[in-house]
């Protein structure tokens, strides 16, 4: 089964990423195998595929977070506006802030307040704003909670709802100004309501962002994703249009995935 | 069908009838195991008060004596009678604060190699090591003082030569004591930041100092706080490496090099030698005192740590905060 995808789209569509047969391995087992895949420019494309298939792996390698796990280490190349990240010269720090990270659970600084939440990453990075208070109305908008948080900023992140810590992660990541915004399953631990708001951001942060998104929801992957790509067993068996992916699968393994036979 | 059904019925009936058996016998031992807990812990209690007394009571010729001039007194004399407890206390508070500032930095640079920054082969060992000098008796840590510190110090005593037995001796003796505990204290404090934590650092584009800096740190201030105020407390307390290394002098001197004198060692040398019942009652008074400053420092650490912590969780209040679940704004 050829893991060129058929249905990657044509030009005029620009890479931003691409993953050229890109291996992951932690100490006591191989997560990813032959990756080969573009990311294309102000899409969001959904990683899907049964748990333990590398789909977290996968983006992990695109910010170069897989080997910060002790012994992880990572092979072919990934490609981002064309250049490798993975070169010796390259600073994985330089990566990280063009290539923001949501995770799985929300992971706001809990004694922090929601500001300084927002500017955390720039105090890290050791930049300091010339007016913070822009930065933080502007990265709040964006992650449209400014209007439920302008009179909470003082407020420590960690006592926030889930939804609200998870967008306060989202604000703190586009604070940073990245071109690229994985999402590593950022509603798993969310009610619906807060789901659907994450999903409607998604949606609203494509113009000016390429996102990439595992999710373990299939319904998710179809509402959110422009393209999708379906992993198993550290293997890519498909890549293209989501509506194709989901409606005419060139794969048999897409096919029972996404019709719940198994996964 | 029906016979099945009432088989089915009484087996369940017994089955809840064992089950309730269970249950009442698991209450009981529940109960009589929570009953011992609170015996055990009420009786630390009583220990404390019961101590405390009989401090009191023995010191009470002393208190009656001198009164609160006791703690103001530079005056150790036990041949002439004159008792003043002032010269232990700064001996004391002196090579306990020296002690810890020397140890502070060392302890926590320690700490943070083995729990962040070191290569994870060496982390295990050093972290080992550290556990290790912790454990070492006291006596070992005198020893070394007296052999080989004291003589390297020797000859440095503002009033000439001296033995080199001083209030610096003792100081470097016992931070090396303390250092171990605080290291080893601060590094669990540090591995306990939650990992989830550090990603967010790390995926924000922060370095490994970065995210020590401004993710795991601030995080950890209310451990290293109190791991700081361990190290104090063992400061504190610590009788035997004091003992003899700080030259048991009784006076205040504004030199480190001359030699002093600490609470825990007058107690350790004289009590057993106290045979005029003002003199035991002085030591008696000094204990007290000792037993009394430690209690607060303790009971005053763990307030700031308590508040810290309380100021925290009231941030972590969970359940839905308003707007979440209210329709989109």
């Amino acid at each position: 089964m050829s893991t060129v995808p058929p249905s990657t789209p044509p030009p005029p569509h620009v890479e931003k990423m691409r993953a050229e047969n890109l291996g992951a391995k932690f100490p006591d087992a191989v997560a990813l195998r032959g990756i080969t895949m573009p990311v294309i420019e102000h899409k969001v494309t959904a990683v899907i595929g049964p748990s333990g298939c590398g789909k977290s792996t996968f983006i992990r390698c695109l910010n170069r977070m897989h080997e910060v796990v002790p012994g992880a280490t990572t092979s072919g190349d990934v490609l981002l506006d064309g250049k490798s990240i993975y070169g010796s010269a390259v600073d994985p720090v330089g990566v990280r802030r063009k290539v923001g990270m949501v995770f799985q659970k929300p992971n706001p600084f809990p004694e922090m307040s929601v500001r300084d939440n927002v500017l955390s990453g720039l105090r890290l990075n050791g930049i300091r704003p010339a007016s913070p208070d822009v930065v933080v109305e502007a990265a709040l908008t964006q992650a449209a909670m400014w209007d439920e948080m302008r009179d909470s900023l003082d407020r420590p992140g960690g006592s926030l709802s889930g939804g609200q810590q998870q967008r306060l992660c989202i604000a703190r990541c586009l604070a940073l100004e990245p071109e690229v915004i994985l999402m590593d399953e950022p509603c798993s631990s969310l009610d619906p309501i807060a789901t659907a708001r994450i999903e409607e951001l998604i949606h609203d942060l494509r113009e000016r962002y390429t996102i990439v998104i595992v999710t373990h929801s299939m319904q998710q992957a179809a509402r959110v994703s422009d393209l999708t790509a379906f992993f198993y067993l550290g293997e890519l068996v498909e890549y293209g249009l989501a509506d194709v992916l989901f409606t005419r699968p060139e794969d048999p393994r897409t096919e029972e995935y996404i019709t719940g036979r198994f996964g | 069908m029906s016979r099945n059904a009432n088989v089915n019925a009484n087996a369940n009936a017994n089955a809840n009838v064992n089950a309730n058996a269970n249950a009442t016998s698991g209450v009981v031992f529940a109960r009589v195991l929570r009953g011992i807990a609170q015996l055990a812990s009420a009786s630390l209690l009583v220990l404390l008060l019961a101590l405390f007394a009989y401090l009191a009571k023995q010191s009470r010729m002393s208190v009656e004596v001198f009164g609160l001039g006791f703690l103001a007194g530079t005056e150790w004399d036990p041949l002439h009678a004159r008792f003043g407890a002032l010269p232990f206390l700064f001996g004391t508070i002196l090579s306990s604060v020296l002690a810890l500032a020397i140890a502070l930095p060392g302890g926590f640079l320690v700490a943070i190699y083995v729990a962040e920054l070191g290569p994870r082969r060496t982390r295990g060992p050093v972290g080992a090591l550290v556990e290790m000098l912790a454990a070492v008796p006291s006596v070992v840590y005198g020893m070394w003082g007296v052999l080989v510190l004291a003589p390297l110090l020797r000859g440095t005593g503002a009033r000439g030569p001296t033995q080199g037995v001083s209030m610096l001796a003792a100081s470097l003796v016992l931070a090396l004591m303390v250092l171990p505990t605080i290291a080893a204290v601060m590094r669990d404090v540090l591995l306990a930041v939650p990992q989830n934590l550090r990603e967010a650092g790390t995926a924000l584009g922060g370095t490994r100092w970065e995210v020590l800096r401004h993710v795991v740190i601030p995080h950890a201030r209310a451990g290293l706080f109190a791991a700081t105020m361990l190290g104090f407390g063992r400061a504190v307390g610590e009788t035997m490496a004091v003992t003899m290394v700080i030259g048991n002098s009784a006076e205040i001197s504004a030199s480190l090099f001359a030699p002093g004198y600490t609470a825990a060692s007058v107690l350790a040398n004289e009590m057993p030698q106290a045979s005029d019942p003002l003199h035991a009652s002085a030591l008696y008074e000094v204990a007290l005192v000792l037993l009394v400053v430690t209690v607060l420092f303790n009971l005053g650490a763990h307030g700031v740590v308590r508040r810290y912590l309380r100021r925290k969780a009231a941030g972590l209040s969970t359940g839905p905060a308003e707007g979440e679940l209210g329709p989109s704004p």
